[in-house]
């Protein structure tokens, strides 16, 4: 079912030099110590991160239900934060689709789509045959999603003990993280353009309009980006 | 079970669904979608320019937390830790615990 040499070797993923595991385990570290602040149980902070698995989604979830929104309210802000998962998964899932893996497979494996998991796919998914790319992909997203799980615990249970700066520190660790595997995914004029303006676009939309800055942003400066290489 | 735990299980399933909806349409959308297709491309340049706003979000208008330490002073972090990165070839490692240590110490004593 699952060819299970593609999926460890996507598992293991998670050790080694460029491992997301210190970046995703700080980021769920501070989300597990911010869910038992606004009053979750563990297993209810389990759970959340173990059915959300996306770490600007559950900030949002969190700021939401603190301010006591409604049910609708929370559904639309996280969906509109998420929205990026979207993009992602589209300039993702062709690279792994294969006409003799089922179905259920992507439509499972896409609760992955994440940015660490995406990243290190989209920097490995060249070395391995087409046909093993979802196994390798499940391999990668189960040891990403692990992560994110224990880590969810352990600032649970630290949450007492963690401080205002070290929560400082543990939160700049994830856009730190992201930042340098973006400057290593620079390697084509049109993904160098793309980050660049996105970095520039995003927070200048911010001043017109906070909640969609990172689409129009992202929307706009990819755009102007895939125009520039096309006719380069 | 309470009535606020019953509320906190139907928010954690809204988020979920609400996160999961964008996942699914991405992979009902990329069944049509070849790889070597100029729809794919501009895909592609889309998700890097959107997850580039995102960070530069998170680090510039941050939420939460790191909202309490000073913009220059996470920007000087961060470029400082790209540094580290192009210098240890690429080693992801030394900037991200460095990056923790230092916002740490500056936000603690500037």
């Amino acid at each position: 079912m699952i060819n299970s040499k593609y999926f460890f070797q996507g598992f293991k993923s998670i050790k080694g030099l460029d491992s997301p595991a210190l970046a995703l385990g700080a980021s769920f570290i501070a989300i597990g110590a911010l869910l038992k602040n606004i009053g979750f149980n563990l297993e209810q902070s389990i759970f959340s991160t173990f059915l959300t698995y996306a770490l600007p989604g559950s900030l949002v979830m969190a700021e939401s239900f603190l301010v006591g929104a409604s049910l609708i309210n929370i559904f639309l802000a996280v969906w509109l934060v998420n929205t990026r998962l979207y993009p992602m998964t589209v300039s993702l899932m062709p690279l792994l689709l294969h006409k003799s893996q089922p179905r259920w497979k992507y439509y499972l494996s896409c609760h992955f789509i994440a940015v660490s998991a995406w990243l290190i796919m989209k920097s490995n998914y060249q070395s391995i045959e087409k046909k093993h790319r979802i196994d390798f992909w499940i391999g990668i997203g189960t040891g990403t999603w692990s992560i994110a799980i224990v880590s969810t615990i352990i600032g649970f249970l630290a949450s007492d003990h963690l401080n205002k700066d070290m929560m400082i520190g543990l939160a700049i660790v994830n856009p730190v993280y992201f930042t340098c595997m973006m400057v290593g995914a620079m390697k084509s004029l049109q993904i160098n353009l793309s980050i660049i303006l996105g970095a520039i676009l995003g927070p200048a939309f911010f001043f017109i309009s906070p909640e969609w800055s990172i689409l129009y942003g992202g929307v706009s400066a990819g755009t102007i980006a895939y125009f520039i290489g096309e006719f380069k | 079970m309470s009535e606020i735990s019953n509320n906190i299980i139907l928010v954690i399933l809204v988020t979920s669904f609400a996160t999961y909806l964008s996942r699914f349409l991405g992979v009902v959308s990329s069944e049509k979608i070849k790889e070597t297709t100029k729809i794919f491309k501009w895909f592609n340049c889309i998700a890097y320019s959107v997850l580039a706003a995102l960070i530069a979000r998170m680090v510039i208008f941050p939420a939460g937390e790191l909202a309490e330490s000073g913009v220059f002073i996470r920007l000087f972090v961060v470029a400082v830790s790209v540094v580290i990165f192009q210098f240890t070839k690429k080693n992801l490692v030394y900037p991200t615990i460095l990056s923790a240590i230092l916002l740490s110490l500056l936000n603690s004593y500037l």
